[in-house]
Parts: structure tokens; sequence; C-alpha cells
């Protein structure tokens, strides 16, 4: 075979393995939508679930899932950012920081109905915060914070050593030169580990179904030590453990929670485009 | 007068000596040229000036170094102001990704300087000492990236002079530039010297001849050689200096 051809024939194979990933992909989106935009109205986003869940709508599971997610952003992307820091810019490198990050990394490993059992034991039992939004959060948090360290390690470390060098030699402090050259410049890399956190604690389901979700509860949560419904769990169970649910509900309710994980990436897009702006 | 008076200093990388014994004085509102072939100490030097050595693990530095009568490797040193005493400027140019005007009042900023006038001040004297401000005058806040090479580096020289500086380090601030940037950065050199004291390492022996009062010309780690620059190129003392300087080696 020429030279040339064997150029076109690798080509054609690589450009038909990219393709292959994104066509389930697109597949599945499409046939959500397909299958439960039907579904979607005012009544379905905004309403609490009637008749054993088979009519009325999935507003509580909504405001359930938005608040987890806020919740655990709250508190992973602080703890994560911080330690990232600590890691790349403070630790002197050696046994503990290797330590750290093997421990991080088998973090990552941890199948997340693990993380269901730690957060059941530590926050809903041993703290006492009952099922409820403080100990589902905090649970989802530790699931993403090896994903936000991570991320914001890479971020941070990836910003050029030259920047560091200026700054300090203008005489700033470390923390000065950490605060206004290094985060900003790591800002859109911290953003991206942010989306793959959100994407992960929206999507849950083994976590939450042991520290806060709700099987049925027609009602609002009034503070973070209330039970909450929540999608993922909602569509499980919709799913599996009631008879006689029409399909169009649970594509409909699948069809919802992709959107507020959607809504969500949009706005960390946004911040993101922002801080590259801001950095040009 | 010697603004710096370096006395039997050493520097080890490791288990590398890259400064053997240097004795040095640098003097006030001058321009001093540091060459020698690469890897003979001259940018570990430049760099042990401010102290920016500090920040790579495993360098040991002994010895003495005055500015003016305080030795700056003594344990009470601050770093911090020490740096805002001795400005550097780099290689290639690295302005931050933030706009002109943010780039100079960076300084004065960290140092705790709020009022807009003050820094509005600032920057504007820094940008014309750097023979920058009426290119940039109308586009301040326009980013600073947006500049081209030569400008960046004349940014980076503002950025530095903005703290009022006693003593500026340049490390080869023209090797990424182009004859013409190169040209009108040595000009600014021969401006600044009224007020500053400035050191430079260059790679460029014809820089050095024509910007610089005197001239040290190290090799593996020691100073061979520091004289008057016109001295060093016509007559220096030592054949090694001369072997470098008529390009017999380097």
């Amino acid at each position: 075979m020429k030279k040339e051809q064997r150029e076109k024939l690798v080509f054609s194979l690589l450009t038909l393995t990219a393709a292959l990933v994104v066509i389930p992909t697109l597949l599945m989106i499409g046939y959500i939508i397909f299958r439960g935009i039907g579904t979607i109205s005012w009544e379905f986003l905004s309403a609490m679930p009637r008749k054993g869940m088979r009519e009325g709508g999935i507003f509580p599971a909504i405001v359930g899932t938005v608040s987890l997610v806020l919740g655990t952003m709250i508190v992973a992307l602080p703890l994560g950012v911080g330690s990232a820091i600590y890691l790349t810019e403070y630790a002197k490198q050696g046994f503990l920081t290797r330590t750290i990050r093997l421990a991080i990394l088998n973090l990552a490993g941890v199948p997340s109905v693990v993380y269901g059992l730690f957060g059941l034991g530590l926050f809903v039992l041993f703290l006492g915060f009952g099922s409820s939004i403080l100990a589902g959060a905090l649970t989802l948090a530790c699931l993403v914070l090896p994903v936000v360290i991570t991320a914001s390690e890479e971020a941070l470390k990836s910003v050029d050593f030259s920047y560091r060098q200026a700054s300090l030699a203008l005489g700033a402090t470390k923390w000065q030169t950490i605060r206004h050259v290094v985060l900003p410049h790591a800002a859109p890399g911290i953003v991206t580990g942010a989306i793959l956190a959100i994407g992960r604690a929206a999507g849950e389901t083994a976590p939450i179904l042991l520290t806060v979700a709700a099987f049925f509860l027609p009602r609002l949560p009034q503070s973070i030590f209330d039970q909450v419904m929540a999608l993922p769990y909602h569509l499980y169970i919709i799913s599996t453990q009631v008879p006689g649910m029409p399909e169009s509900i649970k594509y409909g309710t699948a069809l919802v929670l992709l959107g507020i994980v959607s809504i969500f990436f949009a706005i960390a897009t946004a911040i993101r485009i922002r801080f590259k702006m801001a950095n040009r | 007068m010697s603004k710096i008076s370096v006395k039997d200093l050493n520097l080890h990388y490791g288990s590398f000596h890259a400064l053997k014994n240097i004795n040095l004085d640098i003097c006030e509102r001058e321009v001093t040229a540091l060459i020698g072939p690469s890897g003979c100490g001259k940018s570990t030097f430049i760099r042990s000036l401010n102290r920016m050595n500090d920040l790579i693990d495993g360098v040991k530095i002994d010895g003495e170094m005055f500015l003016e009568d305080q030795d700056i490797y003594q344990p009470d040193v601050d770093v911090v102001s020490l740096r805002r005493r001795v400005g550097m400027v780099f290689q290639s140019p690295n302005p931050f990704r933030k706009s002109i005007y943010e780039n100079v009042a960076y300084g004065p900023r960290r140092y705790g300087i709020k009022s807009r006038n003050q820094l509005d001040e600032i920057v504007e004297r820094s940008l014309r000492e750097a023979a920058l401000w009426e290119e940039v005058k109308d586009r301040l806040k326009s980013s600073a990236l947006g500049l081209s090479g030569g400008q960046q580096q004349r940014l980076c020289i503002a950025r530095a002079l903005a703290m009022e500086p006693e003593v500026l380090l340049m490390d080869e601030p023209t090797s990424a530039l182009d004859p013409i940037a190169t040209s009108r950065i040595e000009e600014l050199i021969d401006q600044l010297k009224k007020e500053y004291t400035i050191v430079i390492v260059t790679h460029s022996m014809q820089q050095a001849a024509r910007i610089s009062d005197k001239t040290v010309f190290f090799l593996m780690g020691e100073v061979i050689e520091a004289d008057d620059t016109q001295v060093i190129f016509t007559s220096p003392r030592d054949q090694r200096t001369e072997d470098y300087v008529t390009g017999r080696f380097g």
C-alpha cells in the first residue's frame, strides 16, 4: 500500500472512531427529547406530584436537585480549590503530598454507593443531621472533591512560572501573587473542574438515596435540615417501583434532569468565557 | 560610588558550584553589563541580586552582598521590600493578562496604593520613562497582550519602574526582540541610567559595548575581569577576556 493511501485509510478510521463516540450521545439525547418533550408543560415543571406520582408535576424534585447541586458546590469549590492551592503552591513536595495525591486518586475511584454509606454513617447518623439537604450536599461534596481538586491543580500548575516570577520580582508577596496572578490565570481551568463536578452531583443516585432523597414528599423543604425529592432518585422510583407509571412521565423527568444539568453547564461556561475575556 | 558591593559570594545548586568567590562592585547610575558564554553564571549572578534564586530548591548562598550598607543575605532582610528596591526585567516579555494600565499599577497596588489619582500619576510617569506613553495613552484599558513584543518589553520595564526601584536588573532583555525593538530598548537604557543603577546580562558583545559603562566577564562561575567597558573591549588584561571579546570562543 502506498504512503498516501495508508494516510487516507488511517485518517478515515480515526474519523470513524470519533464519529462513533458522538453518535450514541446524540442518539440518547435525541431520544430523550423525542420521548419526553410532549410531557413538558408548565404544570409538569411547577406542580406537586399527585395520585401516587402518576399525575401532576415534579416541582419538588427539581427544587431538591437544584438545592443539592448548589449546596454541593458551596462546600466543594472552596475546599477543593483551597487544597489544590495548598498542594501546588505551599506544600513541600515529598512524602506527605504524594500520600495526599494518592488518597485523592483513590477517592476518585470509590464507587458512589460507598460515599452514600459513608455519608449515612457520618453526616446522617453520627453528626445527627438526619436525612437532609445538608447531609446529602456534604456527601456529594466528598464525591466531587477529587474532580475539583485534580482539575484545579492542573489549572494552577499550567500557569507559566514567568508570571509568578514577574509578580514576585515586583515585590508582591506569595499570597498576593497567587491571588492576583495565578488564580485569575487558572480560573477557566478551575471552572472546567466545577462543570464536571456539577454533572456528577446532579446525576448521582446512590449517595442521595442514603442521605437525603425522599420517596414521595409533595411539599418544598423549609430548611437545609429537611429531606427533599431529587430527580435521579425520582426517576429511579418511577421507573422501577411504581406500577402503571406512564412512559411519558419517565422520559419527561429524564429530560428535565438533562435540562437542569445543561443550564448549570451553560452558567459555568458563561463564567468561564468571562474569565477568558478578562484575561485577554 | 558603589551601589552594590559583593564580597566572596559563593552559590551552589545542589552539588554544582555555580558562582565561585565573586567580588564585585556595581556603581550607582551606571550601566554594568555582564557577559560570558552560556552557563558561565551571569544569569545566576543577576538573579542573586534580588534574591530570585530563593525560589529555586537546593540553592545555597554564602558570602556578603551589600545594597548600600545592608547585607541582603542576612536572615532578617525582608525579601519583599528588597525586591521593591531592586526591580527586574526578564528575558522574554511577560506582561500579565491584564490591561496595560493594570500591568503598570500591579506593583503599586500590591504595595497598598489605592488612590486613583496617585495610581494614574504612577502609570503615566512609568510609561513615559519607558518611552511607551505616546504609543499607548489612548488604550490604557486594552489588553497588554495586544502590544508588539518590543512594546511588551517596554511595558515590563515600565511595570518595574512603577515601584521606583533604585536598581534595575535586566536579564537579556532584548534577546527575544527584533533589531528595531532592540535599539529602542537600548536608547531607553541610556536614558534610564540617569536615574537608576542598571545591571544587564547580554549575549551580544556589541550590545555590551554600545550601552554599558562597566563590563564584567564571567567564565565557569568566576569573574575573570571587571573594568570600564572600553578597557575590556580594547585592552583587556586577561587573555581569556580578549579571546572572548574578539570572538575566538563563546
